[in-house]
């Protein structure tokens, strides 16, 4: 509700403290999750203006220098063509931050939609929603995304797709779940009791109460389908070369890793660097948001 | 309890037959054949070798009569190789996989409980925050980067241990089991931690202390039971992700496993093996997961009453 | 104060307990000086937040350090063999005590009992702890002592789980476990607040049976000054960490000396309904008209194969009226079905079958469309204070989302509405942008007051709406409410499971029990002579001040 201009008027009174801004405070305090949080403000301004900032273009070979470990001129090395390894892996964020964002952004669009209308619904149109959920579940999805890229070749779109179809059960289970327990809470009952509609209550009265656990789940996904984007292109599934991908230079590195350990080492602490500051971020923003402590 | 198992493997029919109904026709969908590969292949034996695995009839008629030969167990001969039946191959490669699979799950089991366990008991301490980040390790090091840097680490600049094979030298086995225990580790001791949290902050446990038990007691007796339940529900759907996803570790390790063949064989278009093993890991993964289901049934006494109670 | 001297068991002298906090140090107990004997009963008494049970806590080791830091008392346990400080003693003692000479009873028998082991086996660890009996010998005690309390077929119900049992006889298990040690001293933590008011009376003769054969000192921890006064010899009022006055039960309940304990001791309800100045309307045209209403709950089951609870019928059978301008009680113990009626009367629930009018007006055919008008016209106050108020809102918004739906107030002018509002239900207007987490129980309960009235309603169900409350705020909200009832002509269907509250609001009282109604009528005329022998066993179980 657009309650600022009403009130402004009226009151000159002293604001309250949201649990918005309370949680803000505790994540405030909690250091691992605040260096997460800046880890990855850090990586998503590289990886945007990484055509400007980097000196070598990606596909920029070298064959006289070849593999070379990290100097002045290249700082992590070079691969065996002679690219510049730091670059390579900017490029390659692009593409693991695009994968990450888009895929998790699909799923939770799913998820929370799915998730809403089955725990809002009750009854059997949920029994009959959720069991195609235990259906999905069931199934061996690694398999068939594997399957579906070998199959119908790399490519970029249907990657998300599959990525998408896999994370947004979680995300369903988690907001249906959410909901069915607001949906018996008394505020609610207040709510159907003044008369408002079933979309008002969802609005209003739903979905702001759900966004705590949603926004958690969200940071938790984003490495999981970064990890699962290096993961097919790790196994030569997903990203196509000469584009670059951290799974893919992980790829690379392992064939060459007795000779040139620097090739596995600095894609590889890319990829765990940005999962750690993920998953703190997660854990911090779980604890912030979490109703219980939110008590004392 | 013998009537929820029954409904739940009924149940567990049509979802058999919906993942080999996509499985089948989304292999025969996609361009390319199992023996287009192969370039110097005259017509006559193209047509010789399509005729023999009843590639020649209709779709359909090769759907029923692959789920026919399925209901007899028989998955069919392998399309890559020839004189093989999938059946054997499975056989061939299904003991090694369960073998890593049950490795990896007793190690992920007793570190990770035991981490879980300890971090609980003083939460916000360092008692918490070492194991705790080491698993958080576990989960940022995915198996395709762990395993080598395993490898990189003990086998080539420490020599250790050996850097691949199964079997042959003793300790070879331990590097695979744990890069691929690494990622449900870190699982089971989040698990356990925010399971023991939640019940050592019950009323029952105040009880416990308040009989002037010692605290290992209170933790063992009383906390313990409650505290596990997540990560009971987490074991059956995680050995199945363990058996079908122990494929990287195989092919990092080069081990003869179930996972290594199903990856050639989904490069190959090798039709009926994908099939084979789809099926199989999908059987697996409801199998587990019912065996979980049981056993949290099975360890609350008031979903025990419920069931035995009976009604459906 | 003569008997505690000589033989005195446990001596507490200037305990004071802080916890560390966000915000600094908070005091929790300040300076808590107490004493009592052998085969005598102290009760502490205190509202919510006064540290009577931190205070009881901190002397077994029971509260976590940290937060917790005690800092500063002794507390002297004598028993026969030897005496010791409670407070400077190491873990090691103190859990040779705990358990064994010094034993606890918690509310809620509910959470209290380990779920996943045997009621016999939680009853034989303190034997098998403490006095090294043999599993078979402790078995034998405990199925004596089961007996003892009331368990019937103690044999047989050794071996269950504490889910098999109702929550009465679930405190009876506690207190076997508590006494199977033969303790010296005994805390009881609000024993009885879990329970139905029957149950409680019989727990309370329970426990003070017990003591007496036994000859054990008793501190019973409680908010409920009546069961205080049913049961204690001494008592020791507490605020705000600490001690106000003590002293003999008698003495402190006819003569109380501290200005807060005569506040604690004029809040709890007593008596009838204060006269008012206006007189229901008449009984031929009332406002709300119930008939043959029923409602059945179909258990749903946990998953899909899951088996299926059986169906409750919640509400049986149940026709009353309710006249304009008219506070009917509707009392029953929980599972009574009380709630379920509430909320079938104004269509939160969709009765099973029975009629519902308002004014003449058949609700239950109504689809959700049609109800909204009308659904203006009749408001829900909820019993949780913590619940019932969207913690993402702002008192403003809570407040306003009402008055806009219905468009009773235009944008314009919403905010001077929502502040007469808050006048109308004591809020002070600073704290109109404040969430309800920053608010007490009552200031909570205040603007869930203020959002049922909004919409000018005519009925009002107001469903427990000051049982999470402290007795000093429950009389506030009382008042207001009464108050409220007068100044804006309101109908209102009182539920509570607290006779003596509903004794003082009601007009006329509805009982109900297992879902039936099994009396009604004027509420004086009602307590005077109770006609169905559950109420007479219902009322013979209020305890009196």
């Amino acid at each position: 509700m657009e309650n600022s201009p009403l009130l402004e008027a009226a009151l000159p009174a002293e604001k309250g403290s949201s649990l918005w801004r309370d949680a803000w405070h505790r994540l405030q305090k909690n250091k691992m999750a605040l260096l997460g949080l800046g880890v990855m403000v850090t990586m998503c301004i590289a990886a945007l203006l990484t055509p400007w900032i980097t000196v070598y273009g990606y596909e920029e070979q070298n064959l006289l220098l070849g593999a070379s470990p990290p100097s002045a001129e290249h700082w992590l090395g070079t691969d065996t063509l002679g690219r510049d390894l730091l670059t390579r892996i900017l490029y390659g964020s692009r593409i693991s931050l695009a994968v990450g964002f888009i895929a998790t952004a699909v799923a939770l669009l799913i998820g929370v939609i799915y998730g809403t209308v089955a725990g809002y619904m009750g009854g059997r149109v949920d029994a009959a929603m959720m069991r195609l959920v235990d259906i999905l579940y069931a199934l061996p999805f690694m398999i068939f995304i594997i399957l579906l890229m070998v199959i119908f070749g790399r490519n970029i779109l249907l990657l998300f797709l599959a990525i998408g179809a896999v994370e947004w059960l979680t995300m369903a289970r988690i907001v249906r779940g959410q909901v069915q327990s607001l949906r018996q809470q008394e505020f609610v009952e207040a709510a159907v009791s003044i008369g408002l509609g079933p979309w008002a209550i969802i609005r209003r009265h739903l979905i702001p109460n759900t966004l705590g656990p949603v926004i958690v789940y969200t940071t938790l996904t984003i490495p999981n389908v970064m990890l699962l984007e290096s993961f097919l292109s790790f196994l030569g599934l997903g990203i196509q070369p000469p584009q670059s991908s951290w799974g893919l230079l992980i790829s690379y590195g392992v064939e060459t890793m007795e000779e040139y350990p620097w090739l596995l080492i600095f894609p590889g602490l890319a990829l765990s660097i940005t999962l750690f500051a993920l998953n703190f971020l997660g854990d911090g923003l779980r604890d912030a948001l979490d109703p219980r402590a939110a008590k004392d | 309890m013998a009537r929820f198992i029954l409904m739940r493997l009924l149940q567990a029919i049509p979802v058999l037959l919906v993942v080999i109904t996509v499985t089948f026709f989304l292999v025969r969908l996609a361009p390319g054949g199992p023996f287009s590969a192969e370039k110097a292949v005259p017509a006559e034996v193209l047509k010789a070798l399509e005729a023999r695995y009843q590639l020649d009839q209709p779709v359909i008629y090769q759907y029923f009569s692959y789920l026919g030969d399925l209901a007899h167990g028989d998955f069919g001969p392998s399309f890559k190789y020839p004189g093989r039946s999938v059946n054997e191959m499975i056989a061939a490669g299904l003991p090694a996989t369960a073998e890593l699979g049950l490795y990896a799950m007793c190690f992920a089991l007793l570190i990770g409980a035991s981490a879980g366990i300890i971090a609980a008991l003083k939460p916000n301490s360092a008692q918490d925050y070492i194991p705790m980040s080491t698993a958080m390790l576990g989960i940022c090091l995915p198996s395709f980067l762990l395993g080598p840097l395993l490898m990189l680490v003990f086998g080539v600049w420490l020599e250790w241990v050996p850097v691949s094979g199964w079997g042959d030298i003793p300790g070879d086995k331990i590097l695979p089991a744990l890069t691929l225990a690494s990622g449900y580790t870190a699982y089971i001791a989040r698990l356990s931690r925010g399971g023991m949290l939640e019940v050592m902050s019950q009323d029952y446990i105040r009880t416990a202390r308040a009989k002037g038990l010692p605290e290992w007691k209170v933790v063992l007796k009383h906390g313990l039971r409650g505290g596990m339940i997540p990560v009971i529900a987490f074991i059956g759907p995680a050995f199945a992700g363990l058996l079908s996803g122990s494929f990287v570790v195989e092919t990092i390790f080069q081990i003869p496993g179930l996972g290594r063949f199903y990856v050639q064989a989904a490069f190959n278009r090798d039709y009926t093996m994908i099939m084979g093993t789809t099926v199989l890991f999908a059987t697996l993964i409801i199998l587990f997961n019912l065996l979980a289901d049981i056993v949290a049934v099975w360890l609350n006494p008031r979903l025990r009453d419920l069931y035995r109670s009976g009604g459906a | 104060m003569s008997k505690a001297k000589e033989d005195s068991i446990l001596s507490v002298t200037d305990l004071s307990i802080c916890f560390k906090t966000r915000n600094g140090l908070t005091k929790a107990v300040k300076s808590v000086d107490f004493e009592i004997a052998r085969g005598e009963t102290l009760a502490i008494v205190g509202e919510s937040g006064s540290g009577k049970s931190v205070t009881c806590y901190s002397l077994l080791g029971l509260i976590p350090q940290p937060p917790g830091v005690i800092e500063s008392g002794t507390a002297q346990f004598t028993t026969e063999e030897d005496k010791r400080d409670l407070l400077s003693s190491d873990k090691a003692t103190l859990r040779s005590l705990l358990g064994d000479k010094i034993a606890v009873i918690f509310q809620d028998p509910m959470t209290c009992l380990n779920p996943y082991l045997t009621v016999g086996e939680q009853l034989i660890e303190p034997l098998c702890q403490h006095k090294n009996q043999s599993r078979s010998q402790a078995r034998e005690r405990a199925i004596e002592l089961l007996e003892e309390v009331g368990i019937k077929d103690a044999e047989t119900r050794f071996g269950s789980y504490p889910h098999e049992f109702s929550g009465g006889m679930r405190q009876r298990v506690m207190i076997a476990m508590a006494l199977i040690t033969e303790p010296e001293l005994l805390i009881a933590d609000e024993p009885t607040t879990a329970l139905d008011v029957t149950i409680q009376a019989q727990i309370l003769e329970l426990l003070d049976r017990l003591k007496k054969q036994r000859n054990i000192a008793l501190i019973f921890i409680s908010h409920d000054l009546s069961v205080v006064a049913s049961i204690a010899e001494r008592v020791a009022v507490m605020r705000a960490g600490e001690i106000v006055e003590s002293g003999d039960t008698q003495q402190i309940f006819q003569q109380p000396q501290h200005p807060y304990t005569q506040q604690l001791l004029a809040s709890v309800p007593s008596g009838p309904k204060p006269r008012q100045s206006f007189q229901p309307g008449p009984a031929d045209q009332p406002l709300l008209r119930v008939e043959h209403l029923k409602t059945v709950f179909q258990g749903s089951s946990a998953g899909l194969f899951a088996p299926r609870p059986p169906a409750t019928i919640a509400v049986d059978d149940v026709s009353f009226e309710l006249r304009h301008r008219e506070v009917l009680g509707l009392v029953g113990e929980s599972g009574s079905g009380k709630s379920t009626l509430g909320r079938s009367v104004i269509q939160l629930i969709k009765p099973t079958a029975g009629s519902v009018s308002l004014d003449g007006q058949e609700l239950t055919q109504l689809r959700p469309k049609q109800l909204k008008p009308l659904r203006q016209r009749m408001q829900m106050i909820f019993q949780d204070p913590y619940a019932s108020l969207n913690p993402r809102m702002t008192v403003f918004d809570t407040l306003a989302e009402p008055l806009l739906y219905h468009r009773i107030a235009k944008r314009k002018n919403i905010s001077a509405q929502v502040l007469a509002l808050m006048d109308d239900v004591g809020l002070a207007h600073a704290d109109i942008r404040k969430y309800p987490h920053e608010f007490s129980g009552g200031q909570r309960q205040r603007i869930a007051i203020g959002r049922a009235i909004a919409t000018k309603p005519e009925l009002i169900i107001a469903d427990e709406p000051v049982s999470a409350l402290d007795v000093t705020i429950q009389a506030q909200i009382l008042d207001l409410i009464l108050a409220l009832v007068e100044r804006h002509n309101l109908s209102m269907l009182f539920i509570s499971h607290d006779l003596s509250v509903v004794r003082s609001i009601a007009d006329r009282v509805l009982v109900m029990h297992h879902g039936k109604l099994v009396e009604s009528g004027a509420t004086e005329a009602l307590w005077a002579a109770p006609s169905a022998a559950y109420t007479r066993s219902l009322l013979a179980a209020v305890p009196h001040l």
